[in-house]
């Protein structure tokens, strides 16, 4: 039963994600150039929502469907990992025009050449595990 | 019902997304989907290689199984829910990336430069998409995190951290489009 619910999750991730265009590399470039409204809208919508939704479920101490607590971990504070890694995601996102769930969408729409960009960010994960401690964090 | 084969607008998208991260939320989950990519590291046998890659990898299978679905959504999207989908962006940028080379702008879904099937033959097309992909991986497990796990999860937790990550995300993406961009197209 969980493992159809975060198939049908997924499922209504991907035709949001292709819908919407955020999967489009024509949008993302569109968004660096302030041309248009619409990822932002996409983007702050969902984050001042996100915000609400985050509140709520703290204030009221909502649990979750199982009964358990609802845990949203704080991040670990640091400053060169978030701006360096969030320098050369930005770049690699702005070139390939997909990001991690888009990706995976973009394989679903059949375009088989996102596959490199996959095959590609799996490898760039695998280089980040190896340098891992040489980076500074 | 018609709306629904139209490109969605950003009012239906954005809480569409909120939507999905509450739902993992009442599933005891977060929303993050970078991480699957070191989950798919672990299951090919990094774990030898990096103690990073060393962990019970299924914990995370419901976020493949996430993943399976995006898959799947992608598929229903593009075949059964949309019967155009080049996606109209504003005229202005069609005309700008015309000039840099992209003839389909305007008129397609992807870029066919980067996209098509003959871009697997094309050595700078085939580049531009693993240099692209490669620097997506590395940044996203660098940064803790990507659109999903900072923009959208962290930032609705408020966490500066997740700022600092959103900050470097657009740095990145600014200095590629205005910088980079000119250079290779």
């Amino acid at each position: 039963m969980r493992t159809v619910s975060y198939l049908l999750i997924g499922i209504v991730f991907g035709i949001t994600m292709f819908k919407s265009e955020a999967a489009s590399w024509f949008r993302i470039y569109e968004m660096f150039k302030f041309e248009s409204f619409h990822m932002y809208g996409i983007i702050g919508s969902a984050l001042l929502l996100g915000i609400l939704v985050v509140q709520f479920i703290k204030r009221t101490r909502m649990k979750s469907f199982y009964n358990e607590k609802i845990v949203l971990p704080p991040k670990e504070m640091n400053f060169y990992r978030y701006i360096f890694g969030g320098i050369i995601f930005g770049l690699g996102w702005a070139l390939a025009g997909a990001c991690p769930g888009p990706m995976f969408t973009l394989a679903g729409a059949g375009y088989v050449s996102i596959f490199v960009v996959i095959g590609a960010a799996i490898l760039g994960t695998f280089l980040y595990g190896l340098l891992k401690d040489k980076l500074p964090h | 019902m018609n709306w629904i084969y139209e490109p969605w607008p950003w009012y239906v998208s954005g809480p569409m997304i909120t939507l999905i991260m509450f739902l993992l939320l009442l599933m005891g989950k977060n929303f993050g989907m970078s991480s699957n990519l070191r989950t798919l590291c672990t299951i090919c046998g990094a774990g030898n290689q990096a103690t990073f890659f060393k962990f019970d990898w299924r914990e995370q299978k419901w976020n493949l199984v996430v993943v399976l679905g995006a898959i799947i959504g992608g598929f229903i999207g593009a075949n059964l829910l949309s019967e155009e989908t080049a996606v109209a962006i504003n005229p202005a940028t069609v005309e700008d990336l015309k000039l840099l080379g992209f003839n389909s702008a305007g008129k397609a879904y992807l870029p066919e430069v980067l996209y098509d099937l003959s871009a697997l033959t094309n050595i700078k097309s085939l580049s531009i998409l693993a240099i692209g992909g490669l620097m997506v991986g590395f940044g996203a497990r660098y940064a803790g995190g990507c659109t999903s796990g900072h923009a959208i999860s962290g930032l609705s937790n408020l966490q500066l951290p997740s700022l600092i990550a959103v900050i470097g995300f657009f740095a990145g993406g600014l200095v590629m489009i205005h910088f980079i961009f000119p250079l290779i197209f």
